[in-house]
């Protein structure tokens, strides 16, 4: 099994981090990675800014970079939805359509491909996740509190199997962190707001760490808690269950 | 064109292709004891229930909390002792001043603890609405589970009007805060006749 | 006039009050869960809803059709109204015909979609809304924020103070009940002696020619039934087939909307009371054309509930004012382009897309993929700043040349310039309450170059 590697355009400016450690956590649990170095975005940016029809470049790109593989893993629910939602390419229409159905965010490449059942990896603090909102209602990676339906969690699931880590429980456990790509600079205010009352839930329960499959969301919440000087930090998944 | 005609114009050239209506028969809960599970939800949205087996035994109720001059109008015959029993061609501004109505319910709904009043039970239309406080008389075996199975016993019956009503008048829009009588009325006693 | 952006920012000056609405809020939508959770077979009706729904938008003509002429044999009058403007001369022809210069009226958001009050009062009508809610909107000059709670934004003081204004109450006074007992008596009277009154519709029956109209407070009830003549304003997606449909949509509505497993009245109006005389208006104002929008037709399928305004977590913290429509909310902004989009351009992008608006919603709509693709025909039409347009268009080159990203982005260099904002720096919205990450020593595929093989 061959997976191409898609580290978002932000993810590997700013968290080479969680990059590496998805990387290395791939490579520990035998997966042949492979990371093609001309990649740069999803094209999600100028699409939820109502942009769509300036991906195509975008979109061709990395068609052509990911077509061979058996698997493109991607740790952001965010891009990964935005590919299994909208990708296409005019060039190679066939490549980009099979394309959309072997994207896998990376929890649930973990807990459904590969479906890894013991990991080896410590993290003894008080952690809270936040679901990021493509994550949750578009790739169901946990079940949504709006639905009546059987609860489950695939960050938990995995999360679960790291020693030492305590999970906090929150007031809300699936709102949204108001980062929503150009909306948390358009719509400053709300955006704000949203951002610090979700550090704000976290902050509550106790959580030393609050991690997510999403870093756009970690971003947000990060400059936050950078500006109220607070010690919680962020973490990407990617990086407790690699063991850091 | 007339708007109508313009109208519907629009919808015919508009109208996505036919879909066709889902069948009814889903996986629809039934209570196992729908009385027992009326008198939970009626009393859970402000009700007061008394399962009586006579007319005596309203009249018990009604008088203890009544006094005797207050108005009192009802629908039933066997109550004509402690209220109104004939309001046909009043005009309905005339009752304002109903202090308590009691009148017959054709269905109680355990779902959610509302009860079927159709205009023929209701004396006048306004009167339910109108009266300071309301009483209903619902027979145990008119409990029926949930709306489904309602509607399916009211099926296309054209009684002019009619309306589910489900306890007292109330409000919440003064921050979320419950007040109970807001227009109508202040209270509901539901009877539960055996 | 102000976009969204700018009314929230003024929403969120009082960051104590924005809590509050917030909780407020958040706190029907807990009781909305609560509810819901207590029907094991609650997704399989918001499916059934969903489709019943589907089936009366590819059929509309035909239940329109079979409306009318049901409710003509009941002795209903059927007016049709192309538009807003339509809608509101005939209501004021039946009230000149009646020679009456006063009516009291219940809920109806589609009254307020066409902006009837101020048309009446213009032509010399007085109107009183007899919701509590939007009684107290009204008193104040202002317009409902929430379909449902029309005055979910104002707190209690307020009231007070207003009622001690208008309806005399005792200075200070700021208890709902005795607000509540007070608007009682005032609106009494009112019930007691209009000849007219107008309430809105939630359903109407094809198969029987009946509308239902659903309150808590009894006021529908108590305007119509005291009334000489009832008007039903109702916009024509308002229909449904068959009248055990109304099984399925009870049960959704009101567990939807707060909570509760039913609203206190469910009235069916079949005929008109002795004497009495029933007018029915069928109203359009655009929504023939919104069915003819495939991406956004499953709009009209609303039935009104405001689950979505509730749950969505902008709407909590920005005000339902904030959206500068008459419906609020994430319906509203997928409805509201269709009526103009270039006043409501801002709308859909009023989102961060969470999509809980289309989870909680009782007929599935998907209402946060109308937001995204009303995003996109908004921009295609030319209605989004041109400034916008122009970054983006670099930032697609950027993107679409891997050589060109290598070199402007180099160690967060080119996003520290470009994301999130696309503008500069000092003037980067994201610093008032925030702060960026550090830039990394290197970016990821600078460690990758030096780590792994190069493919």
């Amino acid at each position: 099994m061959t997976v191409g590697l898609f580290i978002p355009c932000y993810v590997d400016q700013f968290y080479p981090n969680a990059a590496i450690a998805t990387l290395q956590l791939l490579e520990k649990l035998g997966v042949d990675v492979v990371y093609p170095k001309k990649q740069t975005c999803c094209g999600q940016p100028m699409a939820n800014s109502g942009f769509s029809h300036l991906t195509g470049g975008c979109d061709d790109l990395f068609t052509e970079l990911f077509e061979e593989f058996d698997y493109v893993v991607v740790p952001s629910g965010s891009c990964t939805l935005h590919l299994k939602d909208h990708l296409h390419s005019d060039k190679h229409p066939e490549s980009a359509k099979g394309l959309r159905k072997k994207v896998y965010e990376l929890v649930e490449f973990l807990t459904d491909i590969l479906q890894v059942k013991e990991l080896n990896a410590k993290f003894p603090y008080r952690v809270g996740v936040h679901q990021s909102c493509h994550g949750l209602r578009g790739l169901h990676l946990s079940q949504m509190t709006e639905l009546v339906a059987p609860a489950f969690s695939k960050p938990n699931q995995l999360l679960s199997m790291v020693d030492g880590l305590e999970l906090v429980d929150l007031d809300r456990t699936d709102e949204c962190c108001g980062f929503g790509g150009t909306f948390c600079v358009a719509e400053e205010a709300v955006s704000s707001k949203m951002g610090k009352d979700r550090v704000a839930d976290h902050i509550k329960h106790g959580a030393e760490y609050i991690t997510s499959a999403d870093l756009s969301c970690l971003m947000h919440m990060e400059g936050i808690l950078h500006r109220q000087k607070s010690n919680v930090k962020v973490v990407h998944i990617a990086e407790i269950l690699n063991g850091i | 064109m007339s708007s109508r005609n313009l109208i519907l114009a629009a919808l015919r050239e508009n109208q996505p292709e036919f879909s066709a209506l889902p069948d009814l028969d889903g996986p629809i809960s039934l209570e196992t004891e729908p009385v027992e599970k009326f008198k939970t939800l009626a009393t859970a949205i402000g009700s007061k229930i008394f399962e009586v087996s006579n007319f005596d035994q309203i009249k018990e109720v009604i008088i203890k909390q009544f006094s005797a001059k207050a108005r009192i109008i009802s629908s039933f015959e066997e109550l004509a002792a402690i209220a109104e029993t004939d309001i046909k061609g009043i005009n309905p501004h005339l009752l304002e001043n109903t202090e308590l109505a009691i009148l017959k319910a054709q269905l109680g709904v355990a779902e959610n603890g509302s009860m079927w009043v159709p205009e023929l039970n209701m004396m006048q239309r306004v009167l339910p609405f109108i009266c300071q406080h309301l009483a209903l008389v619902v027979y145990k075996k008119d409990i029926v589970s949930n709306m489904h199975e309602a509607y399916q016993i009211l099926g296309n019956s054209n009684t002019g009007f009619g309306a589910f009503i489900a306890g007292p008048s109330k409000t919440a829009d003064i921050e979320q805060s419950l007040v109970l009588g807001a227009h109508g009325p202040r209270s509901m006693t539901v009877f539960i006749m055996n | 006039m102000k976009d969204h952006a700018e009314l929230s920012e003024e929403f969120n000056k009082d960051e104590a009050r924005v809590d509050w609405h917030d909780e407020t809020l958040w706190f029907i939508r807990e009781k909305r869960d609560k509810a819901v959770h207590t029907i094991p077979e609650w997704e399989w009706l918001r499916e059934t809803g969903s489709q019943i729904k589907n089936n009366v938008l590819s059929n509309l003509s035909v239940y329109l059709e079979q409306f009318e002429s049901n409710a003509l044999a009941n002795g209903v009058k059927v007016h049709w109204a192309a538009n807003a403007a339509e809608h509101n001369e005939i209501v004021l022809s039946i009230l000149k015909g009646h020679q009456v210069d006063r009516m009291v009226k219940s809920k109806s958001m589609l009254t307020e979609e066409c902006h009837l009050n101020d048309y009446l009062t213009g032509n010399g009508i007085e109107v009183i809304d007899s919701d509590l809610g939007e009684r107290i909107v009204q008193l104040a000059n202002e317009t409902p924020s929430h379909i449902v709670l029309p005055c979910i934004h104002k707190k209690k003081e307020e009231i007070g103070d207003l009622f001690h204004e208008f309806l005399g109450t005792a200075a200070g006074e700021s208890d709902p009940q005795v607000l509540t007992e007070a608007a009682r008596q005032h609106l009494r009277e009112t019930f007691m002696t209009r000849k007219v009154a107008l309430t809105g519709v939630n359903f109407a029956v094809a198969e029987t020619g009946e509308f239902v109209v659903c309150t808590n407070e009894g006021n529908a009830d108590m305007g119509a039934h005291l009334s000489e003549v009832h008007i039903a304003s109702m916009g024509i997606e308002k229909i449904i087939p068959e009248r055990k449909h109304l099984g399925v949509f009870l049960r959704l509505l009101t567990r939807s909307a707060t909570g509760q497993p039913i609203t206190t009245y469910s009235s069916h109006f079949m005929k008109p009371r002795q004497g009495q005389e029933m007018h029915i208006i069928l109203v359009d104002n655009g929504r023939s054309r919104q069915l003819g929008r495939a991406d956004f037709r499953n709009s009209l399928k609303c039935i009104r509930c405001g689950s979505c305004m509730n749950t969505c977590p902008v709407y909590r913290r920005s005000g339902g004012h904030s959206y500068h429509t008459a419906i609020s909310g994430p319906i509203g902004a997928i409805l509201a382009p269709n009526l103009d989009m270039k006043d409501y351009a801002d709308l859909p992008f009023a989102s961060t897309l969470c999509g809980s608006c289309s989870n909680v919603c009782p007929v599935k709509i998907d209402i946060h993929e109308q937001l995204y693709k009303w995003r996109q025909v908004l921009v295609k039409d030319g209605y989004v700043s041109p400034v916008k347009a122009i970054s983006m268009k670099a930032m697609a080159f950027t993107f679409a040349n891997p050589t060109v990203f290598e070199v402007a982005g180099k160690s967060g260099r080119w996003f520290m310039k470009n994301f999130p904002s696309l503008v500069s720096n000092k003037l980067n919205p994201w610093y008032k309450e925030r702060e960026m990450p550090e830039p990394p020593k290197e970016s990821f595929r600078e460690w990758y170059s030096k780590n792994r093989k190069i493919t």
